[in-house]
């Protein structure tokens, strides 16, 4: 495909330099022709490749992406401007962001990156992933190509054009019924033709931290269909082989990932997020800790029932992701009624679901001045060990039924505001807290602690009045 | 979409199957403008089943008036001339029908059209494979039959009907297939001229899918983005004229329910 010169006006956009040419498309910077109208933010072009020998594939890519990312929202995928017409000349013109792809990362030096970094990667991408999961959206072509770090650290996703929106006609249903997307990166269930399924997008991450703990890939580059059927049986060899310094948690992280079976990966990519944002939390198995591969019998075993296996259609994204929650408890550690942590207790089972894959974060907030770092019985770690026991106590009565949980001390000065931002920073959906806990003491002045928690949490808020079942029987002797 | 360049909005609100319900018109018609509808298209089936039959004539013949495009439906055609003896009740209700309208409304539904083309649009209240003998659009294979005999006039790209009353959306697939889709009110769906789509808008003033809301369908030709909606109105008051009409008690009740 011939290039854009610099200095050519589309429909109203003036081309700059080229910023990348791909196999798929080219991209250029671009700005308003007319200078009186102020640009929002930087812009640049896509023009797919569609001449010639490149197929209907890009055609399809690009009518995907023009039908998906007007309809994205959030810091996570580029603002969309304008689409040009594909019968005369398709471009998509969107927002330029400045970072850096997780490709360049990979390419620019081939030293070992440090597991907390690696980590920190993988906990920027699912998020992002989650807020796209969230619009109804798998991205169904995660790779460190189309995964743009900001400066900041938050992950930017790139190129919907093998996207499924569960809103709209999935274009790709049909054309290339089998195996749409990147042979190193697809999910088993993409091999056979399912798309939608939002774990298919944790598998990719999966792979990509794989490739981010080793400079292996997983499961090679398989060219043949043969080939990528393989994943449907086969484990990946464990990133320990390769790199036995690795920790056994991040292991853990990225085999639970790359699992072939959906539903024995993370239930959903907030989930993952939170594991990677809590390394010290992450329950290591046998798949952490593993160092050979799987051997031939048992890959045997899977291979023949593989064979016959069957991937359901999976209903909406959002609503997949609702039903495995992460439900925060917020634990007061003072002047605390027994009916108020019991309370706390029952709401936070109901808030847990029926289903599995629900994850339970117990979380109390300390003074920031309760530690110190002269006195040995107020060292930060005796004061932490203090309340982490305190919040375990707490939630030994818990049915959990093997649900993941975990525990969290939080040194603020301002609980509310510590509430908030690890709700935030987690992807919680559901915080449970006493309506009129955290100091009785000076109720006046702290009741207001539910009240700033509920007006200005992102997600739903259960506030919990204390009732113990005793006290009610005791009530109703003597009436 | 673009700023700063001044694309003539156009947004055409389809209306079918109106039934005479005049509610359930008045509401879709109040919900398109308030959506900013340029123009109205109603794709048959003004009258039959419902309690209104007068009140709804006048209104879109006012409408028409107004520059709406009004299509004639099979139902419209059976209370020109109901059979003789009624079976089925459809059939007991056309005559009513008849005998409600004036011979000034019957000839105006008489002299109706079954289809029409505004440039890529292409209207018509069944399948537009011989409209007059209205096949039922409810799976992929008469989705193509319909879209096909449309698509002989090559400027066609969208196909718009009624008559099957639920909201269902088929696109042409790049090996020319056709796929359906079972839409979420209320979300614009982009359908980009650069495929084939046919839509059929359910039915506004008769849902049979449990919900009683009424259905219809906005397309915004300027972003080429149809909507489908339903829009909640007084059913059960519906219900009560027709229970006043004399007809038949299935009517009010499969108004009630949405059936």
């Amino acid at each position: 495909m011939k290039m854009l010169e610099p200095g050519t006006t589309i429909d109203g956009f003036t081309v700059g330099e080229c910023l990348h040419a791909g196999g798929m498309a080219h991209i250029y910077r671009v700005r308003y022709s007319d200078e009186t109208m102020r640009e929002p933010f930087p812009m640049a072009m896509k023009v797919p490749r569609m001449t010639g020998g490149d197929g209907a594939e890009n055609i399809v890519g690009f009518e995907v992406e023009r039908q998906i990312l007007p309809a994205l929202t959030g810091s996570h995928v580029p603002r969309f401007v304008a689409a040009g017409d594909l019968n005369q000349l398709p471009y998509i013109v969107m927002e330029y962001i400045q970072g850096q792809t997780l490709q360049h990362r990979l390419d620019e030096s081939s030293e070992p990156i440090a597991p907390v970094e690696i980590a920190r990667l993988g906990a920027a991408i699912a998020q992002s992933v989650h807020s796209l999961h969230l619009q109804n959206t798998c991205h169904l072509d995660l790779k460190p190509a189309n995964v743009l770090m900001r400066p900041d650290g938050s992950a930017v996703l790139l190129d919907f054009g093998l996207s499924c929106h569960a809103h709209y006609p999935d274009l790709l249903a049909e054309e290339m019924r089998l195996a749409v997307g990147s042979p190193v990166w697809i999910a088993p269930e993409q091999v056979v033709g399912v798309r939608g399924d939002p774990r298919s997008d944790i598998f990719a991450i999966g792979v990509m931290l794989y490739e981010l703990g080793t400079r292996e890939l997983p499961f090679g580059n398989p060219q043949t269909k043969g080939g990528m059927r393989q994943r449907l049986w086969m484990d990946a060899p464990p990133p320990r082989k390769w790199r036995p310094d690795l920790p056994e948690w991040l292991q853990e992280v990225i085999l639970r990932c790359l699992e072939s079976e959906a539903a024995k990966r993370y239930p959903s990519a907030a989930h993952l997020a939170f594991d990677l944002s809590h390394p010290d939390q992450i329950q290591v198995t046998g798949r952490g800790k593993r160092t050979q591969s799987t051997g031939f019998w048992r890959h045997f075993k899977r291979w023949l029932r593989a064979a016959g296996m069957h991937y359901e259609p999976s209903p909406l994204p959002s609503r997949q992701i609702d039903e495995v929650p992460i439900v925060m408890v917020a634990v007061p550690h003072y002047e605390v009624s027994d009916a108020t942590l019991y309370s706390l207790r029952q709401a936070v089972s109901r808030s847990l679901g029926t289903r599995p894959g629900a994850q339970l974060a117990c979380v109390t907030v300390i003074d920031s001045g309760s530690t110190s770092s002269s006195d040995s019985a107020n060292s930060e770690t005796a004061v932490h060990r203090r309340y982490l026991g305190m919040l375990r106590q707490w939630a030994q009565p818990l049915d959990l039924s093997g649900r993941a949980v975990s525990f969290h001390v939080l040194e603020s000065g301002d609980v509310a505001q510590a509430l908030l931002r690890y709700a935030a920073g987690n992807q919680v959906s559901v915080i449970v807290m006493g309506a009129a806990t955290h100091g009785l003491q000076m109720q006046r002045l702290l009741a207001t602690v539910p009240i700033k928690v509920a007006m200005d949490a992102p997600c739903t808020v259960i506030l919990v009045k204390q009732a113990l079942p005793f006290e009610q029987l005791a009530t109703s002797r003597a009436a | 979409m673009m700023e700063g360049t001044a694309v003539p909005i156009m947004k055409l609100a389809l209306l079918s199957d109106i039934h005479a319900n005049l509610r359930a018109l008045d509401a879709c018609v109040a919900h398109a403008s308030r959506s900013g509808a340029t123009r109205f298209a109603l794709l048959g089936d003004l009258v039959g089943y419902g309690p209104q039959p007068a009140l709804v004539v006048r209104r879109i013949r006012e409408m028409a008036g107004a520059g709406a495009i009004v299509l004639k439906g099979n139902h419209d055609e059976m209370a020109v001339s109901p059979p003789a003896t009624a079976q089925a009740l459809g059939e007991i209700g056309a005559a009513w029908t008849n005998a409600q309208l004036t011979p000034a409304d019957l000839a105006y539904l008489d002299g109706l059209p079954l289809t029409n083309t505004q440039g890529a649009v292409h209207l018509v209240h069944a399948s537009a494979d011989s409209p007059h003998r209205w096949h039922y659009v409810t799976n992929e294979q008469q989705a193509a039959a319909s879209m096909d005999a449309a698509c002989e006039d090559p400027a066609v790209r969208y196909v718009f009907g009624g008559h099957v009353h639920e909201q269902t959306l088929y696109f042409m697939t790049a090996t020319h297939k056709l796929m359906r889709f079972v839409p979420t009110p209320g979300v614009p769906i982009p359908l980009p001229g650069s495929r084939r789509w046919l839509a059929t808008v359910g039915s506004v003033g008769q849902p049979r899918d449990g919900n009683p809301q009424a259905m219809y369908a906005m397309f915004d030709l300027a972003r080429a983005e149809l909507t489908f909606h339903r829009v909640p109105y007084d059913h059960f008051a519906v219900a009560t004229d027709l229970r006043a009409t004399g007809l038949p008690e299935f009517f009010a009740k499969r108004m009630e329910e949405g059936r």
